[in-house]
C-alpha cells in the first residue's frame, strides 16, 4: 500500500491504496464520490472526467498514487450549495441529458474546455468533446449547453 | 392555461447534473459479494474440464461452475415455431456457443479479488468449427444443436413464392440491403444486485427497462412465487432495448438466495460488448415491380436473419419486418418470408428500432432503385406511392392497420426546410465542375409502429393528504424523461402545479403491475393510463366536494387554475385540492381518491420524412454528413423539448448505423470490434447538428393522440443517409454501397464500379 494525499472538492485527504488502483475507484469506493461513473475499460468514453490540477482526466486512466499533492474536482464539488455551476445549469436549460451517465464527465470536460476557450465555435467544441461519448442525445443539445455556458460567462 | 405542447425543463435532471443519480452500482451493500463471469473465449467449443483449486486458493474466493446451478436453461420465448431445445443454459455445461458465454461464476470480496481470481481458473476447451453468418448456417454443416439438427430456429411469412406476384409490371429492380449488427451501448454497462432480507423475500435491483417483467421472469426460472421478490430498478443509465432480463441478472438473484448473503455484479464494457444482446443482423433480399407510370404494382421482401447462438427476441423481429414491409406506400401485392438462423454469436434482441429500422431500409432502398431504373427523381415517385391523406385507416397488403398520417406533407415539409431544389442544383454545379467533393443527397419517407402489440400499461393517481397527487407508472424511464412527461400529463388533468406531483416508477412494490418501457410505447399506453386515471381521480373529488358543500355533484366544477372544486358560478365556495384532500383524510375518506387504470391501447403509427446531405470525397473514399434534416411527426407532443431530445439521440443512432458501427467477427468468431476502441461508437466530433422539423398529426387510438417517438429518428435517418452517399457516387457508376458507408465501402464501392 502507498500512502498519498491529495484535496478532493477542497477537503484535504490522506490515505493507503493499492498502487494498481485507479483514480476512479478511489473516488467512488475510497470517498464515496459515487458520481463519478465508469462507462469503458479502454479510456474511450470519458464517463469518468474529473478535473485534476484544472484539467479533465480520465479517472480511469489515472492511478490514485498518480494523484498524489494534486486537487481534484468531481462532480460532485462543482455546484455552490443549491446553486448550479453555469455549464451545469446550461445542460439543464439546454436539455443536454437524458439518462445522466454521461453527464458528469461531458459537464466537467466542458468546464476544462471553457477555461482553456472562454469562446469557443461549434467545431472547437466537438472537438474538445471527442473523448465523451454519448448515447441518449446525439450531441446536439450537448453542443448547445456548452455555448449557452460560454455566453453566460462559464 | 395548459401545461402540454410546453417545452418544460426536466424536473429529474437535477440528481444527474450533481452526480447524485442512484445507478445500481452506486447502492452501498454492506457485506456483498462480487459475482465475476469466467466467459468463452470460443465461439464454439466443447468444455472439456474446468480447475478452480488456483483461483479458489485465494483469501475468500469461491468458483461455481455449470454443475453447481439449478436453474433451468433461459428461454427461448414462446414464439410460435422456436425449438424449446434451443434454451440457453444459464452457465454452459458442456459446449459453449458464443465468444462471452457464462462457463464459471467467481465470487470475492471485491472486484479486484474477482478479476484476479477469474484470470486463474483453467477451462479446457476442444474447439468446434465455428458458424459465422447466416450463409454458413445456412448449409447445416455444422449445427448448433445437433439434437434440433438444423440451424434453422424460425420461418415466417409465406411458405414459397409466389411466381406470378410481378405479372403486369413493366419494370422489376431487384436488390439486397444489410442491416449489419450493432451493439445497443448504453453508456451504463449493466448491474444487478441482490439481497434475501430476514421474511425471506429478495430484493433485486436490476439495470434494467422492464422491472415488472423481469420479476415474472425471475420468479419462473428460480420455481418463486412473484409475491417472493421485489425488483427495483432505480437509475438506469440508457437501454436502448437491450436491457431486459438476462442470465446474468437470474444468476445473481440465484447466488444471493443460494448464499444467503448479497450479491452483486456489474459488467464491465469489454464484457458488455460481447454478452449483452445485439440488434439489427438482417440481410434484406428485396424485388419491386411497377407499371410505367412508376406506380407500385408489387414487393417482395426475403429476410435472412441471424439470431445469434441462442434464438430470443431476435428471432420473432423479421415479423415485426415483414408486417411493416410496405413502408409509407400503397403497395396492392407484398410478399415477404422470412429464415432465421442460429449462429456462433452474441444473441441478437431488440435495439433502438427492433425490426422497424431493416423494414424500412429494405423499401426505402427498393424505391430508389425503381427511381433510378424509371429515371424519376426519388422524391417525384415516392409521391406516386404514397398511401394519400384522406386514407386512413388504412390496412396494408402486409396487414399493418396504419391509424393516421400525411406522408406527402412529411416529405414537402422536409423537402422545404432543406432547400431540396437549391440542393440538386449545387449538387448538378459540383458534377459538371467534376471536383473530388461530390455532393450525394438521401430522401426517407418512413411509418413506424409503436405499442405493436396492443399492450397494456398501469397508471395510478393517488391524492395525498397535503393535496399533492402521487402517479405510479408502469412504464419505467431510463433517460425518457418521464418524470416531467408524466407529470405533465396528471398536472393538466388535476389542475395541479408540476411540483406537487411525484412520479414513482421502476419498483414492484410501489407500482402493482406494469410492463416496463420499450419499443417507444410508454406516452401513448402509460400516459394514457395516467390521463385516465386522473380524469376520474377529478370525478371522485367533484363527489366528494359535492359531499361536503351539500351541492349537487353534477354542479361542481374544477378550475383547473386554482386546483379548486367549486359549484359552477359560485367560486368563492369552493374547496383547493389540499383543503378537500385534509377534510378527507379527517373523514376517513382520502382513499377514495386513488384511482388505478390499466390502459390498453391499439399500435399506432409514426412516420416522418428525412433528408441527408453528404459530402464524399471520390479520391480518398471520405464521407461527410453536411446536413440531416428531419421531419417526424409522433402525434401530439406532450413536451416538444423532451421529444425533440427523443429525435436527436435516435437520429444519431440511425446515422451511425449508415456511417459508423458495424459489430464484426472473424471467421472462427471472434469478436473484431468488442471494445469501445474498436467498435465506432460516434462521437460529437463525428457528427453535425440536427435540424429537427416538428410536425403533429394525432392518433386517434389513444385519448392523448400520442404516437411513440423514441425510435422515429433512428429508423429515419439511415437509408436517408445511406441513399445520400450513393447518390453522390452515381457519376461513378455506384449503384450500392453496404453499411456503414465508411471509407472502406466506399473504396469498395468505387473500385468494384471501375472494375
Amino acid at each position: 500500500m502507498t500512502r498519498i494525499s491529495l484535496t478532493v472538492n477542497g477537503s484535504r485527504h490522506e490515505a493507503y491504496v493499492e498502487p494498481r488502483q485507479l483514480l476512479v475507484y478511489f473516488l467512488r469506493e475510497e470517498l464515496g464520490l459515487k458520481g463519478t461513473n465508469v462507462g469503458c475499460d479502454t479510456s474511450s468514453c470519458g464517463a469518468c472526467t474529473v478535473l485534476v490540477d484544472g484539467e479533465s482526466v480520465k479517472s480511469c486512466n489515472q492511478l490514485a498514487v498518480q494523484a498524489d499533492g494534486c486537487e481534484v474536482t468531481t462532480i460532485e464539488g462543482l455546484a455552490e450549495g443549491d446553486e448550479l455551476h453555469p455549464v451545469q445549469q446550461a445542460f439543464h436549460e439546454q436539455h443536454a441529458l437524458q439518462c445522466g451517465y454521461c453527464t458528469p464527465g461531458f459537464v466537467l470536460a466542458s468546464v476544462s474546455l471553457l477555461a482553456e476557450n472562454p469562446d469557443p465555435s461549434e467545431e472547437e467544441i466537438r472537438e474538445a468533446l471527442d473523448g465523451n461519448l454519448c448515447r441518449c442525445t446525439g450531441y446536439h443539445n450537448i453542443v448547445e449547453a456548452v455555448q449557452a455556458a460560454a455566453r453566460a460567462g462559464a | 392555461m395548459s401545461i402540454l405542447g410546453h417545452r418544460v425543463l426536466r424536473t429529474e435532471d437535477a440528481r444527474f447534473l450533481r452526480g447524485a443519480g442512484q445507478y445500481v452500482e452506486n447502492l452501498p451493500l454492506e457485506g456483498a459479494l462480487t459475482a465475476t463471469f469466467v466467459r468463452s473465449p470460443f465461439a464454439h467449443a466443447r468444455v472439456t474440464g474446468i480447475d478452480a483449486s488456483a483461483a479458489e486458493a485465494l483469501p475468500n474466493v469461491q468458483v461455481l461452475t455449470g454443475a453447481d446451478v439449478d436453474v433451468p436453461p433461459f428461454g427461448p420465448p414462446p414464439f410460435p415455431g422456436l425449438d424449446a431445445r434451443m434454451g440457453r443454459p444459464v452457465v454452459a455445461r458442456d459446449i459453449v456457443r458464443f465468444v462471452g458465454e457464462i462457463v464459471a461464476i467467481v465470487l470475492s470480496e471485491g472486484r479486484a479479488a474477482g478479476e484476479d481470481a477469474a484470470e486463474l481458473v483453467a477451462v479446457d476447451y476442444d474447439p468446434l468449427p465455428a458458424v459465422v453468418g447466416t450463409a454458413a448456417a445456412a448449409k447445416d454443416e455444422t449445427v448448433l444443436f445437433p439434437e434440433v439438427g438444423t440451424n434453422v430456429a424460425a420461418l415466417g411469412g409465406a411458405p414459397e413464392r409466389d411466381e406470378s406476384l410481378f405479372d403486369g409490371c413493366d419494370a422489376v429492380v431487384s436488390g439486397r440491403v444489410v442491416s449489419q449488427r450493432m451493439a445497443a451501448c448504453p453508456l451504463e454497462p449493466r448491474s444487478a444486485a441482490a439481497e434475501v432480507g430476514p421474511d425471506g423475500r429478495v430484493t433485486a435491483w436490476l439495470s434494467t427497462q422492464t422491472p415488472h417483467q423481469d420479476r415474472m421472469v425471475l420468479a419462473g426460472m428460480l420455481g418463486l412465487d412473484p409475491a417472493q421478490i421485489r425488483v427495483v430498478a432505480p437509475d438506469v443509465g440508457g437501454g436502448f432495448g437491450a436491457k431486459m432480463l438476462s442470465v446474468e441478472e437470474i444468476l445473481v438473484v440465484w447466488l444471493a438466495r443460494r448464499l444467503e448473503r448479497p450479491v452483486r455484479w456489474t459488467e464491465t464494457r469489454s464484457e458488455s460488448m460481447v454478452a449483452l444482446n445485439h440488434g439489427r443482423a438482417q440481410e434484406l433480399s428485396f424485388t419491386i415491380g411497377a407499371n410505367r407510370d412508376g406506380k407500385v404494382l408489387a414487393f417482395r421482401l426475403e429476410i435472412q436473419a441471424d439470431v445469434g447462438a441462442y434464438p430470443g427476441l431476435g428471432a420473432f423481429l423479421p415479423n415485426l419486418t415483414g408486417l411493416m414491409s410496405s413502408g409509407v406506400y400503397a403497395i396492392p401485392r407484398i410478399e415477404t418470408s422470412s429464415r432465421a438462423f442460429v449462429t456462433n454469436t452474441t444473441p441478437i434482441s431488440a435495439f433502438r428500432g427492433a425490426g422497424r429500422p431493416e423494414a424500412t431500409q429494405a423499401i426505402e432502398r427498393a424505391i430508389d432503385l425503381l427511381a433510378a431504373e424509371l429515371e424519376l427523381d426519388p422524391a417525384e415517385l415516392r409521391r406516386r406511392n404514397f398511401i394519400p391523406k384522406d386514407a386512413f385507416p388504412h390496412t396494408t397488403a402486409s396487414h399493418a392497420p396504419y391509424d393516421s398520417g400525411d406522408y406527402e406533407g412529411a416529405l414537402d415539409l422536409a423537402l422545404r426546410s432543406a432547400g431540396y431544389e437549391e440542393l440538386r442544383a449545387e449538387q448538378r454545379r459540383r458534377r459538371e465542375e467534376g471536383g473530388p467533393k461530390q455532393l450525394g443527397i438521401g430522401i426517407s419517407t418512413y411509418v413506424e409502429i409503436t405499442n405493436g402489440i396492443d399492450e397494456t400499461e398501469f397508471g395510478e393517481v393517488e391524492i395525498t393528504a397535503d393535496g399533492g397527487a402521487i402517479l405510479r407508472t408502469g412504464s419505467f424511464s431510463h433517460g425518457q424523461g418521464h418524470e416531467t412527461t408524466f407529470a405533465m400529463i396528471a398536472a393538466e388533468q388535476l389542475g395541479l402545479p408540476l411540483e406537487k406531483i411525484t412520479v414513482v416508477k421502476g419498483d414492484t412494490d410501489s407500482v402493482a403491475s406494469g410492463t416496463g418501457t420499450y419499443g417507444s410505447k410508454s406516452t401513448q399506453i402509460g400516459g394514457s393510463a395516467a390521463k385516465v386515471a386522473s380524469e376520474e381521480v377529478v370525478v371522485r373529488a367533484k363527489k366528494l366536494t359535492a359531499d361536503y358543500l351539500e351541492a349537487a355533484e353534477s354542479d361542481i366544477v374544477l378550475d383547473p387554475a386554482l386546483g379548486s372544486f367549486h359549484p359552477a358560478g359560485s367560486p368563492s365556495q369552493g374547496l383547493t385540492w389540499a383543503e378537500l384532500a385534509a377534510r378527507a383524510a379527517d373523514d376517513g375518506r382520502l382513499a377514495e381518491l386513488t384511482v388505478a387504470h390499466e390502459f390498453k391501447g391499439a399500435p399506432t403509427f409514426p412516420f416522418g420524412a428525412h433528408v441527408a446531405v453528404v459530402e464524399v470525397d471520390i479520391e480518398t473514399a471520405q464521407v461527410e454528413l453536411k446536413r440531416l434534416v428531419a421531419v417526424d411527426d409522433a402525434g401530439t407532443l406532450i413536451n416538444p423539448l423532451i421529444a425533440e431530445g427523443q429525435v436527436h439521440g435516435g437520429v444519431a443512432t440511425g446515422v451511425s448505423q449508415a456511417l459508423y458501427e458495424t459489430f464484426t467477427y472473424d471467421e472462427d468468431g471472434t469478436p473484431l470490434t468488442g471494445t469501445f476502441v474498436g467498435y465506432a461508437f460516434p462521437s460529437a466530433a463525428d457528427l453535425p447538428s440536427w435540424e429537427a422539423v416538428e410536425m403533429v398529426t394525432p392518433t386517434p387510438r389513444n385519448p392523448l393522440g400520442a404516437k411513440g417517438i423514441g425510435e422515429s429518428g433512428t429508423i429515419g435517418s439511415t437509408p436517408a443517409v445511406q441513399s445520400a452517399v450513393i447518390d453522390a457516387l452515381a457519376p461513378y457508376g455506384v449503384r450500392h454501397v453496404e453499411m456503414p458507408a465508411n471509407g472502406e465501402n466506399v473504396f469498395r464501392a468505387l473500385r468494384e464500379a471501375k472494375a
